[in-house]
């Protein structure tokens, strides 16, 4: 049973995250959070800022992670295989089919109307993780972070694996 | 079997190097097949990337497999999925399962509240990037109505996300295209 819910808890992401991995994680937080609660807002932005800050795609690392979590090594790989397989098998299978219509409009279609919907999921995330982080580490601590890593990721061009070990570190000496 | 060695290093070493998810490790895979390993040319990698990009899911999981699969069938898809994949998500389950370990010290709380702000910045970014690029491909006022409506019916009246997607994307396929249309308005007024 927790099986069948991890596996259609990673399947929908991944066959509707059009414009790859980013594009899928706030459905992934709509199931792991919303519908299956195996997890906190807190707990779900702390697997996502780990997993930004490792190498590697996102979407299977927040699977296997959040697979292995729920139901162990067997869970992970359910989580993963659900996350990758139907697109790949699809890939492979419409191949030739997918050939002739790389150019067809209404596929290219398909990726823009969708991205505003992406947009609005992702907005509303934001919100979320600005509201936990409101409410955890209040005001002041909040906005100092935000400039700072805004700053540092989008002005300075910092990578964002040491902007997160940065946060970390202020975290573990301040927040305490 | 050196095949499959190669197709290892291939795709252990653009996975573990592409930080940031599957897209920044496109040019990485581009080195890997195209320069070091030569199982394609440009051309035939560009066309596999913009296939990759018409279907849903990971992008990296998907070039992966399908040039794993040309270059040695099946036990080759599994080889290249599982060499781009595995490493990072091992590095995770270690990593996270140390820290939650330690959950209880006022430290690790702390490193939590810490890490939420930068997440919150990375995820505004995202978010103001898919603004954008809708605003580009739709024009302002069908990229507006379509967010009104997504807001409304998923952080209002909760419908789940993935009912506004699958109506959009069959909208997508069965509404005519413009280019048919003016061609059949071009037929007529031959006629």
């Amino acid at each position: 049973m927790i099986y069948w819910e991890l596996f259609l808890a990673f399947f929908i992401p991944g066959i509707l995250g059009y414009g790859g991995g980013p594009a899928s994680i706030p459905l992934i937080e709509y199931e792991v959070v919303a519908r299956y609660k195996w997890m906190s807002v807190e707990q779900f932005s702390e697997v996502l800022a780990l997993g930004n800050a490792l190498p590697g795609p996102i979407a299977t690392k927040m699977a296997g992670y959040i697979g292995y979590e729920v139901a162990g090594i067997f869970g992970a790989i359910v989580g993963v295989f659900a996350t990758v397989a139907p697109s790949l098998i699809l890939m492979i299978a419409l191949l030739g089919l997918l050939y002739k219509f790389k150019e067809s409009p209404k596929v290219k279609r398909m990726t823009a109307l969708v991205r505003p919907t992406i947009a609005i999921l992702l907005g509303a995330l934001t919100y979320r993780f600005l509201e936990s982080s409101y409410l955890g580490a209040g005001v002041w601590h909040t906005a100092f972070l935000i400039v700072v890593s805004f700053l540092l990721l989008e002005k300075w061009k910092v990578h964002p694996a040491f902007v997160i070990i940065g946060g970390l570190g202020y975290g573990a000496v301040f927040l305490s | 079997m050196k095949t499959h060695i190669e197709l290892f290093i291939a795709f252990f070493r653009s996975g573990i190097l592409g930080f940031g998810g599957g897209p920044s490790a496109i040019p990485l895979v581009h080195k890997e097949v195209v320069t070091t390993f030569k199982w394609m040319n440009d051309d035939e990698f560009s066309d596999v990337l913009a296939l990759g990009n018409t279907l849903p899911g990971p992008i990296n999981t998907k070039m992966a497999g399908y040039i794993g699969y040309r270059v040695a069938g099946v036990p080759g898809m599994i080889n290249a999925v599982l060499s781009s994949i595995v490493p990072s998500i091992l590095m995770m389950i270690v990593l996270l399962t140390m820290l939650a370990s330690f959950k209880d010290q006022p430290w690790v709380e702390g490193m939590t509240k810490g890490v939420i702000p930068v997440v919150v910045v990375m995820m505004a970014v995202l978010t103001w990037d898919f603004f954008k690029k809708s605003n580009k491909g739709l024009g302002w006022k069908i990229s507006l109505i379509i967010l009104s409506l997504s807001f409304i019916f998923i952080e209002i009246i909760h419908v789940h996300p993935g009912i506004i997607i699958a109506i959009l994307l069959v909208y997508a396929l069965l509404k005519p295209s413009k280019t048919k249309q003016e061609e059949a308005k071009k037929k007529v007024g031959a006629n």
